[in-house]
């Protein structure tokens, strides 16, 4: 127990409001009674979980934002190890507080974007379990994992749209509002032919069996790309 | 054939400020993204299949008999400060400068069109226009793409279209986008209202640098958000359609500022001119923001000295790198702001010439 409150933090947000309220200091007693020992958590005089629940039974309507002067609409308890911190803000300063900058995505905007419509798409109608099973789904072509897409936005091969289809399709459609391409097509016959996204399979076992040393296979599956690309 | 330094020497022909509407469109584009068939997207390839990817396209674009004029550079041994020089100049986008492994750009000399290569896709081919001719930029486009079609073997699925690595791409993989100046909506702080209103027809808005840049200097970018279920000239509609409707918008507020104060407008303008012609260091903020008031200024009757092209080249020509490549040595942030004012100075001087390094521009 000793090392679990070392390393574990706890996030407590409530929000402010008509709402009934919740006792915060008897949430934080259940979730970790050592904290709230004064021998081994806080360290000042008045336990800090009673000048919480104070604050927030006491001066909850004329509570303002510690970071801007609005009223505050939330208040977020953080426990870690070493110590307690409680803070109350606005809607605007708390979504900054608990999204501070570096940890935002380096991403462009756009792909933030869409890795969140997917992460909502996804959680509708599905269990943490069906998530888990789906993030382990590997393209048998690129090798891609559903978790790697999930998680950059971006796909590992032409054959992802087929190989992932079923949880594509309602993406597409958010994006888009359509699933069909009605504009140009290629003037090369060959483009639409799926027997060349095989070539990226090829490729990446002839790139693996040759870092293994295999150059037997290796040779073997260049002579199979060399086919196939002859036939573009 | 052309290296960076001689592009150094001219101004693309998208920044001439020719063309309809020039006053207010600065540009169009078109661009598609293209992936070959037999590869992984870019961020499922290693090192090997980069170099394979850049290595089948440059083989393709060179033997293309009307692109013996093209130069095909290679991105990844470039120094940082030609990388960045691209950059400013919109040639290439800022992924393909920070990207990895081997990765290319070919450039059409008058800067009407450039092909990155090995960006988030295998390809991305813009194609640029000065002043608001979309129509223009697309058959332009449409003929590059089947020059290239022809040679290489697209990624292509007969229900999604042309294959993208960010399924925000896929059917067309086109974006259309239109370059304004809209200083006077800016002023008037109508500009929020405008693009809220182009979000609800999904129309994406973005800065000078595309996507999450500022909007430096009061250039907007209206783009396509979606790329599949519409046709090409459909998505280039949706775009066209709604341009003249800003262009009124500007102009009225134009109008508005001039009918309710012109002599405030008149000292602002004169005052940003002032500044860029005497001051001896400036950021690259500030001459963006003044020289934004200078341009809307000459257009609007109230400079009446300088020309339209001269504001838009040292838009761009003041930014870090090109200033670095002019010098001819890397300076850091203090320099760059002294020389940034030298420059300005020597530009500006002369009111109504463009200066030494710009031949041919008075046409």
């Amino acid at each position: 127990m000793k090392n679990d409150l070392a390393v574990a933090a706890v996030r407590v947000i409530i929000k402010l409001g008509p709402q009934p309220r919740l006792d915060l200091g008897n949430v934080i007693k259940q979730i970790y009674p050592k904290i709230c020992d004064p021998k081994t958590g806080s360290q000042s005089d008045v336990p800090f979980w009673k000048t919480a629940q104070f604050r927030l039974c006491g001066e909850d309507s004329a509570l303002k934002c510690q970071q801007c002067d609005k009223q505050a609409a939330f208040h977020i308890t953080d426990l870690t190890g070493d110590g307690v911190s409680a803070v109350h803000l606005c809607p605007s300063c708390a979504k900054g507080y608990l999204q501070p900058e570096d940890e935002t995505q380096e991403d462009s905007p756009e792909t933030a974007d869409l890795v969140s419509l997917l992460s909502k798409q996804l959680k509708i109608g599905q269990t943490a379990e069906q998530l888990a099973k789906l993030d382990q789904k590997v393209c048998p072509v690129c090798g891609i994992t559903f978790l790697e897409f999930r998680k950059q936005g971006r796909l590992g091969c032409p054959h992802d749209y087929d190989f992932f289809a079923e949880e594509l399709e309602p993406l597409i459609v958010n994006i888009h509002g359509e699933t069909a391409h009605c504009g140009k097509s290629p003037a090369n016959p060959a483009a639409g032919d799926k027997s060349i996204f095989q070539l990226i399979r090829l490729r990446r076992e002839m790139n693996e069996a040759a870092e293994n040393e295999d150059y037997e296979v290796a040779s073997k599956l260049r002579d199979e790309i060399k086919a196939l690309e002859g036939k573009k | 054939m052309m290296n960076i330094d001689h592009l150094q020497g001219q101004i693309g022909q998208w920044l001439k400020g020719i063309g309809p509407e020039s006053d207010i469109v600065i540009s169009s584009r078109i661009r598609l993204a293209r992936n070959l068939a037999g590869y992984p997207f870019i961020r499922r390839c290693n090192d090997i299949d980069r170099a394979n990817i850049e290595a089948a396209i440059r083989e393709k674009v060179s033997q293309i008999d009307s692109f013996d004029n093209i130069s095909y550079l290679n991105v990844a041994s470039m120094n940082d400060v030609d990388r960045q020089f691209l950059v400013e100049r919109q040639l290439i986008s800022r992924e393909l400068a920070d990207g990895q492994g081997a990765r290319a750009v070919a450039i059409e000399p008058n800067e009407h069109f450039s092909v990155m290569v090995n960006e988030e896709d295998h390809m991305r081919i813009q194609v640029m226009r000065s002043g608001l001719d979309l129509d223009g930029a697309w058959k332009h486009m449409d003929r590059l793409d089947g020059l290239l079609d022809s040679n290489l073997c697209y990624a292509f699925h007969e229900t999604h279209g042309y294959l993208t690595a960010c399924p925000t791409n896929v059917g067309t993989g086109m974006r259309v986008s239109v370059m304004l100046h809209l200083p006077a909506l800016v002023l008037t702080g109508q500009i929020e209202k405008v693009f809220r209103s182009l979000q609800k027809i999904n129309l994406a808005v973005r800065g000078l640098y595309g996507e999450g840049s500022q909007a430096m200097g009061d250039f907007y970018q209206i783009s396509n958000q979606i790329t599949l279920g519409k046709s090409e000239q459909e998505l280039i509609a949706q775009v066209a359609d709604v341009i003249p409707v800003l262009i009124d918008y500007e102009r009225r507020a134009r109008g508005f500022l001039l009918q309710e104060n012109e002599n405030e407008l008149q000292k602002q303008v004169d005052s940003a001119l002032d500044t860029l012609q005497q001051t001896a260091e400036i950021s690259s903020e500030e001459t963006m923001y003044l020289l934004s008031k200078v341009r809307m200024g000459i257009n609007m009757q109230l400079i009446s000295a300088l020309e339209i092209p001269t504001i838009n080249k040292l838009f761009i020509h003041t930014q870090p790198a090109h200033l670095q490549k002019l010098q001819g040595s890397p300076m850091d942030t203090a320099e760059r702001n002294s020389a940034r004012a030298d420059y300005l100075q020597s530009q500006l001087k002369f009111p109504g010439h463009g200066g030494p390094d710009f031949p041919g521009l008075d046409q």
